[in-house]
């Protein structure tokens, strides 16, 4: 109890971490985390991670930006001021509405691009004066490193690293939670 | 190689000969006298069916004729009303076969100008869509020069500025009398012509060239074409866009028509693409295209569809800010009488395709590409309606025989040379340098 072992492999190829990450897969090991100085593409895929609901978030962040930009150009324009608008004195969103549309399109990309930031940031546990979980700085240079949880099968488990191309392992003791 | 299946064959001869039969019809129906146009407009009003003489006359006042005096003098005349509505009545098979006409030929043209950026911009995932490409394209040599003949043959009923008659009574149809007359019209028509079919009959000539050849000679000859005619096309294509379309309302003029138009036409082009191979993967053809490759067409259909909504929009909104009476004469006619196809575009070509391609995961499901991609050439069929029937019938339009039978006739011409021309080579091509990268392109 108290603590529980982990094994750090790290690579300098993505090619090479990506089939490392499918052989370690294959034998049924639990990675823990991959640190990586890039996106590496299909990587998510291969540690079997699940698809991100950030396009959802995104879809529902636009939304909240067209209508608040409704609410926002129908209150300054229609409501406290009316305006007329192109000769038109109407004094109606839906008539003055093509007047509108580049406001509305502008905020439901202003809304969509930052909340979807924020939350990508905040999904990630990142944010201001926070100090980096990554283990080893060379993992924002040139170098990957997979985190496995070898349960007991040490041995074995790194004989699989040596096999799939790991330049360096090492056996790291963590406080359990 | 692909055959082209008995049962398609007999559809598509089916829909031109039934598409001939039915325009025939509604054409000899369409020579209406004056008198029978008089007894008719008094059957109308007689039972309270809302014909509003004042936008009528206003509208067609303003295309025919810039002189306001004369526009008051229609209004308190019943004759040259009843003669308006006549020709109206006469030009309806006219404009029918036309929209129909350039819809099919601008889907041909819209790939070849895409088929050319793939060339240019040597791209890697869609080599295995090329043949589907080049089958379309082989559509776009006779329907050019169909829509050229409908447009000489059609004349005054079509194009108002080809009428000598009303030339001699407008002004700024003199004014623009160097560049609207009918031989510079043709001229221009065949240089276009000539010079897409051109292209297209090298490329194809290079592309089926490179599959017996181990070198990247062809290829490389095919890229420098391409390079060429993509700037060749984007000339020609505004100006047919001018002819072709815009000069049907001669007073009117919009700066962006050649963008908005191309937009309309990549859009129907890729969607077309996207069906054809559907279709030949449903039938065990095509089993390289993967997934992936739906995947990036439907992309392209939603930003494209993105793109004309853009551009739509662009010219619809400084048009209404700026309420310039011979500017927005153009959208009221279209607002106030074809306020069901005016909106309802907007909602098929822009808000449909919006909301049902924009999951990431819907576009790699063919039958939803197959929906959107219905709903998209139906929007922009109604886009062309919308652009050439307020000139030439003004309110007297409907979606009837004319105007279905020329697109059955149309759209059964189409399948029949697209699916013949597919039958001519393999389907997949060989010796591309991408084509390995093409057949294995995942994302």
């Amino acid at each position: 109890m108290g603590s529980s072992k982990f094994v750090h492999a790290i690579y300098n190829d993505d090619d090479v971490l990506l089939s490392a990450v499918k052989m370690v897969k294959g034998e049924k090991f639990h990675i823990e985390e991959i640190y990586t100085p890039f996106p590496v593409h299909g990587l998510d895929k291969a540690m079997g991670l699940e698809p991100t609901r950030i396009a959802i978030a995104s879809f529902i962040y636009g939304c909240i930006g067209f209508t608040v930009a409704i609410l926002m150009m129908n209150y300054i324009m229609i409501e406290d001021w009316p305006m007329d608008i192109g000769g038109k004195p109407s004094f109606s969103y839906i008539e003055n509405m093509p007047s509108f549309v580049p406001i509305m399109f502008e905020l439901t990309v202003f809304f969509a691009a930052h909340l979807m930031v924020i939350t990508f940031y905040l999904r990630s546990r990142m944010w201001p004066f926070k100090k980096a979980e990554n283990p080893d700085k060379r993992t924002t240079d040139d170098h990957f490193l997979m985190e496995i949880d070898p349960s007991d099968k040490l041995k074995d488990l790194e004989k699989i690293l040596k096999k799939s191309g790991a330049v360096e392992i090492k056996i790291i003791e963590k406080e359990s939670h | 190689m692909y055959t082209i299946s008995n049962r398609l064959k007999i559809f598509s001869i089916s829909l031109i000969i039934l598409g001939a039969l039915g325009w025939s019809y509604s054409y000899v129906n369409s020579h209406k006298s004056l008198e029978e146009v008089k007894e008719m407009l008094a059957y109308e009003s007689s039972h309270g069916d809302s014909h509003d003489d004042s936008h009528e006359v206003t509208n067609h006042g303003s295309e025919s004729n810039g002189d306001s005096n004369s526009e008051l003098s229609h209004h308190s005349n019943e004759d040259t009303h009843a003669e308006h509505v006549m020709h109206q009545i006469h030009n309806r098979p006219y404009a029918a076969l036309y929209v129909a006409a350039f819809f099919f030929m601008m889907i041909a043209l819209g790939v070849l100008a895409f088929y050319a950026i793939q060339y240019a911009s040597q791209a890697g995932w869609s080599p295995v869509l090329y043949r589907v490409m080049e089958a379309i394209t082989y559509y776009l040599l006779p329907g050019a020069l169909i829509v050229l003949l409908i447009a000489i043959i059609g004349d005054k009923h079509i194009f108002i500025w080809m009428d000598p008659e009303v030339v001699a009574h407008d002004e700024i149809i003199q004014g623009k009398s160097s560049w609207l007359n009918k031989p510079w019209f043709i001229i221009r028509a065949l240089i276009f012509i000539g010079g897409w079919s051109v292209y297209r009959y090298f490329s194809r000539k290079f592309s089926l060239a490179q599959d017996n050849d181990s070198g990247n000679k062809y290829f490389k000859l095919n890229f420098r074409i391409s390079a060429a005619f993509l700037v060749f096309f984007i000339y020609t294509e505004s100006m047919m866009s001018w002819d072709w379309i815009m000069s049907v309302d001669p007073h009117w003029f919009s700066t962006l028509f050649g963008w908005y138009l191309l937009a309309s036409m990549l859009v129907s082009g890729i969607t077309v693409i996207a069906l054809i191979t559907i279709y030949l993967k449903s039938k065990g053809h095509l089993d390289v295209v993967n997934d992936s490759h739906l995947h990036d067409l439907a992309k392209f259909m939603f930003g494209f569809s993105v793109f004309w909504t853009y551009l739509w929009f662009s010219q619809f909104m400084l048009i209404w800010y700026a309420n310039i009476p011979e500017e927005v004469t153009y959208y009221i006619t279209r607002i106030e009488d074809y306020t069901i196809p005016f909106f309802g575009m907007i909602i098929m070509n822009f808000i449909f395709p919006f909301l049902v391609l924009i999951n990431s995961d819907y576009k790699r499901i063919p039958w939803f590409i197959v929906m959107a991609g219905i709903v998209i050439l139906v929007g922009h069929y109604v886009d062309v309606f919308n652009m050439i029937m307020p000139a030439t019938v003004v309110d007297r339009w409907y979606f009837g025989l004319p105007e279905i039978s020329a697109l059955a006739f149309f759209s059964g011409l189409f399948l029949l040379i697209v699916f013949y021309s597919l039958s001519k080579a393999p389907l997949l091509v060989k010796g591309n340098p991408y084509i390995k990268e093409s057949e294995n392109f995942h994302y």
